[in-house]
Formats: structure tokens, sequence, C-alpha cells
């Protein structure tokens, strides 16, 4: 299902240094053109429909068309990612209508500290399975 | 035919940048970002500067990019040792069971550290009922460190709200990463959109690896890394073989499109020996889109039938065929066997095979009805629907725009499950990968610790300071994203007591940077050579364009190594034939072309893929059985042969020969046998 990008809406994100979902797309696809500043997919026939590029368009300029060697026309599925959870809308080719909201994390973007409460690495243990947050011995197999 | 060569003569030599550190982390995904983590606290008070480096940008890149709505890998309360057994039945029987076994009992403190940094996990209700990850939170339940009930869809498996689970996880690392920057003074250690093309060993000790080679996708500059150790896990090969999708529809591979082969590819150069390469995986999806199946199967008790109606995983004739070739791995039917069984009645014209959604639905409707009243029921059937629903949304969206787009709602009619082209991994169900020093306190073969070659280091692979994890440890599939990130852990550490170990090496290798640029942009060079001698740049008889070199690796296996054209069989005459005319297409890698630095990466993704699907084949062609019915089928020996193949098949790649050397390697079993499969 390879992502389109709707001429429109996209402004090639002239503030930035780097098209967004340039920076994301997992498969190098998605590129600037400089003449018109606006992104397209370059090889949508390696679009993995992963919608990262969707997910992160600040002009939400970005939609995916379905595969037409094998989906019939005329449905989409449309994400809005917030900070903790992304709503979805699924339109079916015969109209009908479903909407659902999902999390997505429970702590704030960011915040994220690692080792916060965790111990040292003992490096006396280095050679020993387990890891540095391991407290307790680990188990072998039972003959 | 002569080979071309890179003089810069017509494409301009990039900027080089040569990098000194010490811990190497090749990969993004799961298994590197559990590696920075787990590798930085080691490292951080030795000042051991640790660099990641990754095709993509590492908040979604890898397998679980797009977001997972399971977590495959979790002990909670069972018993690692009954891991093993799982394993080593959805796996036909041969699989390193001290690498199993010591990803079990590792795997759990990587999933609790998941939910700390913020993924929300589904828990199990006062009512019995699932709870999504916010409420669980909002109904106070403990967090799995704390005991925390998850919900279950399997014995292993546990329900996540999955969308931005490589976003947290890639979080946790790249701020383990900063730390590693403070500690050092290093003011960069991570490098995305840098793809990593050659492994070089030093010049000293050519069994030691001493830097990599790669390109940036964003500039005209080639980066060469030099390190103590490294730690691999660069994924494994999709769209490998023909895909059953045409056209633009090849994007929606079951397996992320942009793994390919660079895991194989890149140890196998490095001389790293390979272990279990015949196996291939083969899911049985929702056909087209490939959706998961496995929370339909598991948690919605939903059945697959032919389009009779009848389950056929209990035909008692294709039992007994089965039986009679395939022998006891028929009375517990793992992943592959199913498939076999499906793809029999397929080929009687029993087909579509349908996933009954339909049937679960009313089931679950009823049952819900009967318990709770019809308004108390309605409402837990639309949270379950909306269950359903987010099972694709977290993980294959396009499913869930395929459902739309051919009017499915599964409450209502079922949906075609159909058998993929085949896969090459070992994080999923599958286990191709390289052999790999294993823990020693399991009561493993000593060789596969002790007296390890390169030394007694867990994960190491047979080239010193060559570290393996995630879809490239071999003969211990089933570790999943959870898996994976436990392995990059395992690995990282041990990295570390390797070069601790080993204090003052210098890595040289014999090869400048001069002659790594040449080597890594020959594809532009070639293709500025001779781009203008035509009209059109695609047609031109002195280059192939990347795409065109998949296509033909793609039509060779899918025609000779057991694709989907003939039913996943081949044998030893289709081998040799296949293997004839991949050589060729391994000769014309010399004249592969790029117009622009996304298809130089094609291009070497693509020599990657070459280069994992012949020692896939080669694997095959040395193991004269079928090990894997349902994935692939030797028709020269189709049978399980336990009597002379319960054994691993190892391989070793020698570089400037172009030559392999296959072997076999004892199978030793450690847990034994018993209940809970």
């Amino acid at each position: 299902m390879p992502s389109y990008v709707i001429t429109e809406k996209c402004d090639g994100c002239k503030a930035q240094d780097k098209t967004a979902c340039q920076y994301i797309c997992p498969n190098d696809l998605m590129t600037l053109n400089r003449d018109l500043m606006k992104a397209y997919n370059q090889e949508p026939e390696q679009c993995w429909e992963c919608y990262n590029c969707v997910k992160i368009c600040p002009q939400q300029a970005i939609e995916i068309r379905a595969y037409q060697d094998f989906a019939p026309l005329g449905a989409n599925v449309i994400p809005m990612r917030g900070t903790d959870s992304i709503m979805w809308t699924i339109k079916f080719r015969n109209g009908i209508l479903k909407r659902f909201k999902f999390p997505i994390r429970t702590t704030a973007e960011g915040s994220v500290d690692p080792y916060k409460g965790k111990p040292e690495a003992d490096m006396a243990k280095i050679k020993q399975p387990g890891y540095f947050t391991t407290s307790k011995a680990m188990p072998v197999i039972k003959k | 035919m002569e080979k071309e060569t890179c003089t810069f003569s017509f494409c301009k030599k990039p900027a080089i940048e040569e990098i000194e550190t010490d811990l190497l982390l090749i990969g993004g995904g799961m298994a590197c970002c559990g590696a920075a983590f787990e590798g930085a606290r080691w490292a951080n008070p030795k000042k051991i500067k640790i660099t990641m480096v990754d095709k993509a940008a590492t908040d979604r890149s890898g397998a679980v990019a797009m977001g997972l709505s399971a977590i495959n890998t979790y002990m909670g309360e069972n018993d690692p040792a009954d891991y093993v057994k799982m394993v080593r039945n959805d796996l036909m029987g041969i699989i390193r069971e001290d690498l199993v076994y010591d990803l079990g009992r590792h795997v759990d403190d990587s999933v609790q550290l998941f939910e700390e940094w913020g993924l929300p996990i589904w828990k199990i209700g006062d009512d019995g009922f699932s709870l999504d990850g916010f409420q669980a939170k909002e109904a106070g339940k403990a967090m799995l460190k704390d005991g925390g009930k998850p919900v279950r869809s399997g014995k292993w498996q546990i329900m996540i709200n999955g969308e931005s689970y490589k976003v947290i996880v890639a979080e946790a690392a790249k701020k383990a990463l900063q730390t590693n920057r403070e500690a050092t003074g290093v003011a960069q250690n991570h490098y995305e959109r840098v793809f990593i093309v050659k492994l070089y060993n030093d010049a000293k000790d050519p069994n030691r690896v001493a830097a990599a080679a790669g390109f940036s996708v964003r500039e005209n500059k080639i980066y060469v890394f030099k390190a103590q150790a490294m730690v691999l896990a660069a994924g494994g090969a999709v769209n490998v073989f023909r895909p059953r999708s045409t056209q633009e529809g090849q994007g929606r591979a079951w397996y992320p499109v942009w793994n390919s082969g660079s895991g194989y590819a890149l140890g196998l150069q490095a001389g790293a020996e390979l272990t279990m390469m015949e196996n291939r995986f083969v899911p049985a999806r929702f056909k087209d889109g490939y959706g998961p199946v496995g929370a339909w199967f598991l948690f919605f008790k939903a059945k697959a039938t032919n389009s009779l109606g009848e389950d056929y995983c209990a035909n008692a004739e294709a039992l007994a065929e089965a039986k009679a070739k395939y022998g006891k791995y028929v009375d517990v039917l793992g992943t592959a066997l199913r498939n076999h069984l499906m793809m029999r009645d397929m080929k009687k014209g029993k087909g579509p095979i349908l996933m009954r959604t339909d049937e679960a639905m009313a089931a679950i409707n009823k049952t819900f009805k009967e318990k709770l009243g019809d308004k108390e029921g309605a409402k837990k059937v639309k949270h379950l629907e909306a269950e359903a629903w987010e099972d694709f949304l977290d993980m294959a969206i396009g499913q869930a725009g395929l459902w739309a787009a051919k009017n499915i709602e599964p409450d209502k009619m079922p949906s075609e499950i159909m058998p993929t082209e085949p896969y090459l991994l070992g994080s999923h169900a599958g286990c191709a990968g390289f052999w790999c020093c294993g823990p020693d306190d399991l009561g493993a073969p000593e060789e596969w610790n002790k007296k390890w070659p390169a030394g007694n280091y867990n994960r190491m692979s047979t080239v010193k300071g060559l570290f393996m994890c995630g879809d490239i440890c071999g003969a211990s599939g089933h570790k999943f994203s959870s898996g994976s990130h436990a392995e990059g852990r395992i690995a990282a550490k041990s990295a570390l007591a390797f070069m601790l170990d080993n204090p003052g090496y210098k890595p040289t290798i014999k090869e400048t940077a001069d002659h790594l640029a040449a080597e890594l942009y020959l594809p532009f060079e070639v293709y500025e050579k001779h781009k203008t001698y035509t009209t059109a740049p695609e047609i031109n008889p002195n280059y192939i364009k990347p795409k065109m070199l998949q296509t033909r690796l793609q039509k060779i296996s899918d025609e000779y190594f057991g694709g989907i054209s003939t039913w996943y069989m081949t044998s030893k005459t289709m081998l040799d034939e296949g293997l004839r005319q991949l050589q060729m297409l391994k000769e014309d890698t010399s004249k592969m072309a790029a117009s622009n630095l996304h298809e130089l990466m094609r291009c070497w993704e693509n020599y990657h893929r070459i280069l994992s699907v012949e020692a896939h084949a080669r694997h095959i062609l040395f193991r004269e059985e079928s090990r894997y019915p349902g994935y692939y089928y030797r028709g020269d020996f189709d049978l399980v042969d336990d009597t002379n193949w319960k054994a691993f098949v190892n391989s070793k790649y020698n570089l400037e020969k172009d030559t392999w050397e296959v072997k076999k390697v004892p199978y030793v079993q450690l847990v034994p046998d018993g209940s809970g499969h």
C-alpha cells in the first residue's frame, strides 16, 4: 500500500532542515522534489505501509492508497497519533466507518530515564549469566 | 566477462570519515537497542566507547518499526525448560538448547523494562476480562515486575498496545548512548542513515573482525568504523524469493521489506560459520495483506478450515500420509506441518482456506451475552471487536485497509489465509543464522562454550570479536521482539567481557580507506561510465540496475530453490541448476549500477540478499531430507530422517576463493523430553 502525498497540503517541511517523512521512512522511500518543494514516494513497490510517514507528517499531507494489484479502490485508513494515544478512522469501500482509539504509551515522550533506580554494573559478575539488573541467581536446566 | 573496477574516473570520490570506537553495534532494531542499553551500563565506568550504526532512523527501524500487538516471548510463571521444548518441537527437533534456555531465563527482564519505560501492557481485570494498558494503570493493576498479571493470548504471548513499541525501546537506547557519550567524551556515537556494506578482518589476525565500512544514504560520504568488538544484528532476509504479490504489492511482505539479508551477508563474508541456513519460515497469514493470525487463533479461538468447512489438521488420511513420511513430528503439529496439511487441501482444490472469524465472533457473542446479559455482553463484544482491529492496526495496518477495501467485517464473513513466500530469519519461527558460543553453565558440550576456538564468550561467532544476536544468531528461533532485545543485551555484555580480557588491541586492516571507498562506490562508477551509451538509462547492456538484480534473484530462488511456484519443492538437480544460475548473477554484481544514493543502497542490499540465498540453497542441498515439510521439500528425499539428519548443518564461506565448506555437526539434547511441549 504505497504512501502518497497530497500536493496541496505538503509544504516540503520548509521550516526544517529535512522533511519529516524523509527522516522517518525505514526504507528510505520518501524524498523531496527540490523543484516543487514537495515530498513523494520514490519506490512505491518497496513500501511496507508502515504508516510512519503518515503518522509523522506535520501537515497531514500523507495518506496510503491500497496496493492496486490486489485491493479494490475506495477504502482508507487514517491515523491521528497523539502523545499518548492514537485514533484510527477506517472507511470501507461500501461506506462503513469504524473509529478506534488505542493507548500508545503510559509515560511522557522523552521521559525515559533508563538507569534510574537501577543498580550499577558489578564488574565482578560480567562473565556470569544475567544482566546488570539481575539480583537473583539465574536458573539452570534440571536433569 | 571482464569485471568492472572503480578508479573514480567517472564518479566523484566521496568524503571518507574514519571512526575509532571500541564496541560497534551494527543495526538499530530491537537487538541493538538492547545491546546499547545493557552495554553502556557496563562500558561507562571503564570509559569504553560504544557506537551504533543504523541504516534508518532508530525510532522506527528494524522489524518492529510499525509496532506490534503482542510480545511473543514472556516466561512469567513458565519454566524456561518448557520454552525449550516448545521451540524444539516447532523447529522440528533441531535447536541449540543452551542458547534457547539462556534466552528464556533472561527475557522477562527486558519486557518488564519496556513496561517501566511506558509500553502499555494489557492486564486481567477483576471481572476476568482484559484491560488495555491505560485501563490497567487507572485500575491500579500491578506492573509485571511486581507480579501483575498480563493478558495471555497463548502460553508464551502477552498482549500490548504496541503502536509505539519501537519508539519507546529506541528512546531508552538513545538515552543509554547519551550516557556513554558523557562517560567517554565522544561527540557522536549514533549514526543514522549509514548503511554498512562489508566487514573487514584484522591485517595481523585474519580471524578477528576489525572494521566495518559503509556509506551515508544522505550525502557522498564513506564511513570506516574500527572497533575492538562488534555486535551484529542487521536482520534476516525478505524479498529473496519471488513474492505472491506483483508490482507495488511486493512491498507488503510479511516480514519487514527492508530486512535485506545484511546480517547474514556481513557475517558470512567475514568468515563466520553459519548454522541451519536451510531453515526458512513460510508463515500462513491473511492472504495478500499478511496480517497476523495469532490473536485470531489463540485469543479469539477462531478455527481455520478448508472451504468445505473441514479442519485440514484433523484429516485422518492426511495425518496418516504425513506420519509415514515425517514420523513422530506429526504427533504434535508444529507450524511447518500445519502448513503442510493446509497445502495438501489447497492442492486438492479444497481452497480457499478460511479463518472462521465469523464463527469465532458468534461464539464469543453468545457466551458474553449468556454470562453478562444482553447490554453488558454487547458492550464487551464491542470492546473485543476493537481489540481484533487493533491487532492489525498495531502491526499490519495494510491488512485493516485490505479488509476495508474488500468490505470484510470479520464478524460477518470469514477471511482467506495463505502460506506466503519463504523468508530467512532467526528470531521469529525460524532459526537460520550463525553458529555461536553459548553459556557454559547449562551442561552443553564444551565445544559450544569452554572450547570455543574464538574464546568462551556467549553469542560470539566463530570470528573473534564478532557477536551475533536477533535474527542472525542461529538454531535458536522464537525469540521474537523481546527475545531479540534480551539477546542483544547478552551479546553486548559478553562483548565487553571479551574486550576487557583482551586490552591493548589495535584494529588494523590491510585495505586502505581509498580502497574501501572504491569498493563501495563501484555501482556509481559503472553507472556514470556507461549511462550515456543508450537513450534510456534503464536499458543498457553494460550494467544491471538493483531492481532487476532483485527480480532475477527472486526468479532463480523461486523456481529452483523451492518457492511458491513449485509449491516449495526442490531437489538436488534443481538446486544444482539454480546455483549455476546464481553464480552468474553473483558475477554480474560487479556490473550493478546506481544513479543515486538510494539505488546504491539497493544495490548492496541485493548483493546481501544474493549471498543469503546462496547459503540457504547450499544448506538445503547438503541436508538430504525434508526437515521442514510445509516450508520446503526435497522431492528426492521427501522424509524426515532422524537416523541420519538429526544434526545441525553448518557452513563456512571463503570470500577470497568464493568457495563453501558445509558439514554436519551433532545435535545434543539438553532438556529431557516430557510434558509441556
